[in-house]
Formats: structure tokens, sequence, C-alpha cells
């Protein structure tokens, strides 16, 4: 770890925060108002704020958990520098094409 | 007093512990027990220490899983049912028995830029250091080291990571980077900064926890966290 991965994975989780409290928010508000899936979709579909919301949550978990997996890797295996700057891109382009997926089936109609 | 059954590393990594009986004493230290060894049944035990009262730090060993520096540690302390093993420092070569090779933990030193850069020289007068300032009191905070590699031998990260500098090597960087003679400042950040550098610690704190001076280097790597931050998000390091 560098001191540019360092901030990167602070600034991540920093800003992962406060959007992590509003999703945890939001899923008591939908469960307290018993809200169906159906009703749910009814107000994500075609949203540009749930989209944006949800697509900055997923780059940011992928940015934070790429780099952890780098470190996990660098300390419990004996790759060389490269690999590991393979692994950490090739664990945050999947989990950025995953999790953008999802928003994309609750956000696009 | 009774005897103490006293196990110790014999032989290179490959070697083993090897069970030595040596008569318990009043005010007896581990270095005693060592010398004691190496005087009375086997010339051959190879061990280190200089100064015997916690100056020099030259006799840490590994005592019962922990690393020590034995010429402190009284056996009445560490001697459990009867029993005490001694074994060279962990996460450094061994040379022979209880002795290690302390080169890979000096080189270190080197590479995190660890020593005083002077901005006078001797023939200039001697600069005037208010003790009270903030960054003088950081820097006295982390400057009682005596070098003896407890901290290292400690460090899960150092395991883990070969090439991670260490515990002592970023303390003392950070008593230079608070230290308001010196000018090596630039360089420093950006080898403590980089891969191996002061990021890699986890703060577990067993530096913290084992060091025999009671010095914090996990505060001083934190603290080396926050300037090189700060020194990144300014564009003063690449």
């Amino acid at each position: 770890m560098n001191v540019r991965l360092y901030v990167l994975q602070r600034a991540s989780a920093a800003f992962m925060a406060p959007l992590l409290l509003i999703h945890l928010g939001v899923i008591f508000y939908a469960s307290s108002r018993g809200l169906s899936a159906a009703d749910i979709l009814a107000r994500t579909r075609g949203s540009l704020l749930w989209g944006t919301f949800y697509a900055a949550i997923v780059v940011a978990a992928a940015t934070h958990a790429a780099i952890g997996v780098r470190v996990i890797a660098s300390e419990w295996t004996r790759w060389r520098d490269d690999a590991l700057q393979a692994l950490m891109w090739a664990c945050g382009l999947l989990l950025v094409a995953l999790g953008l997926t999802a928003v994309a089936a609750v956000v696009l109609a | 007093m009774g005897e103490i059954a006293v196990s110790l590393w014999r032989g290179r990594a490959d070697g083993s512990y090897q069970v030595y009986r040596v008569p318990q004493r009043d005010n007896q230290t581990v270095l005693d027990v060592v010398t004691w060894v190496q005087r009375n049944v086997d010339p051959t035990l190879a061990y280190r220490f200089a100064c015997r009262v916690g100056m020099c730090g030259s006799c840490a060993m590994t005592v019962n899983g922990r690393p020590r520096w034995t010429c402190r540690t009284h056996t009445a302390k560490v001697v459990n049912d009867g029993r005490l093993e001694i074994g060279p420092l962990a996460n450094l070569p061994i040379i022979k028995d209880l002795a290690c090779d302390l080169q890979p933990f000096f080189e270190k030193w080197q590479k995190a830029k660890a020593v005083f850069a002077p901005r006078l020289t001797r023939e200039d007068a001697i600069e005037r250091i208010m003790p009270t300032t903030a960054a003088r009191l950081a820097a006295d905070a982390a400057i009682e080291c005596i070098n003896c590699a407890v901290c290292y031998a400690a460090c899960d990260t150092v395991r883990w990571n070969a090439d991670y500098l260490g515990p002592a090597a970023l303390n003392r960087a950070w008593t230079l980077v608070n230290d308001v003679r010196d000018t090596g400042n630039r360089q420093r950040l950006a080898a403590v900064a980089a891969a191996g550098g002061c990021h890699t610690c986890h703060s577990h704190q067993s530096c913290q926890q084992h060091c025999p001076t009671a010095l914090n280097p996990t505060a001083s790597i934190a603290g080396l966290k926050r300037h090189t931050m700060q020194a990144y998000l300014r564009g003063e390091l690449e």
C-alpha cells in the first residue's frame, strides 16, 4: 500500500459512509411502510437521482474493496507488484460491472 | 533456590531447542541465564550483548514467545513452572543460536531515510532549540529508541510483508520529520509514503506493547500517515 492507494481507500470509505446511512434509512422506510417490490420499482425506474445515488455507492465500494483485496493478497501470497495490480483492477472492474448491472435492473425501465 | 529448565535455541533456522538446567538465583536476569550456560555448560553458545543495563539494545531475544530485552528481564518475572524458553528474535535471519542478523533491520532505516540531514555544519554556532514547541515534543516522545529490534520482531506486518520498513525505522523517520534542524523531509516523506512504507502498518500496536522503553511507534506511524497524506494532497509527493 502506498500513499495514493491509502488516500483512495480512506476517501472511498468516507464518501460511502453517509450514503450507506441513507441506504439503511431507505431500507427501514421501505420495510416499515410495507412497500412491495412493485412499489419500490415504481419509485426507482427512470429515476436519475436513485440511479446516480446507487451508482456512486457501487463505484466507491468497488474502489474500497479492490484496494483491500490487493492488501490482503500482498500479505498472504508471494505475488509480485504487477500481479497485485492486475488482481486489484480485475476485482474492482468485476464489482463495478456486477453493481452497475444491479443498479440498471432497478433504475432502467 | 532451585533450578530452571531452560530451553535454548541451538543452530540456525533449521535448529531446535535444547534444555539446560541452570541454578535459579535472586536478582537473576534472562541474560544472566544465557551467560551461565555459555560459561559453565557450552562455550559454543552464540548470543549478543554489550551494556547489560538496557541502553545498547544488543541483547533482545524471544523469551517464552515474546520479544524482550534480556538484560532487564528478571527470571522471577518470566520463569513459568520452573521452565524458560529463550530463542532468537523473530522476523530476522538467524546467524547462530540466539544471535540474529540485524542487517535487514538497519538497511530499512536507510531505506526510510531515517538519517539526520543537517542544515548547519560544525562551523556554525549551535542552534537553540526550544523544547516546548509542538514539533520538538513530538520528536522527543519518540526519540529514546535503543535500536533493539524488539518492535520489529513483534510486528505482524513485518512477518507478512518482507518489504515493510517496520516500526523502528518509521519511528525514527517521525522524529526527524519533527526535527527543525533537519532538511531531508522531501526525500524522507517520499520514502515512507512508497509501497512498504507507513501505510502498510495495520496499527496492531504490538510494537507499542513490547517496546522495552515504552515508546509508541504506532503513534509515530500514524503521524507519518497524516503527514504524507497532507503532502500528497498538496501535490508534494509523486
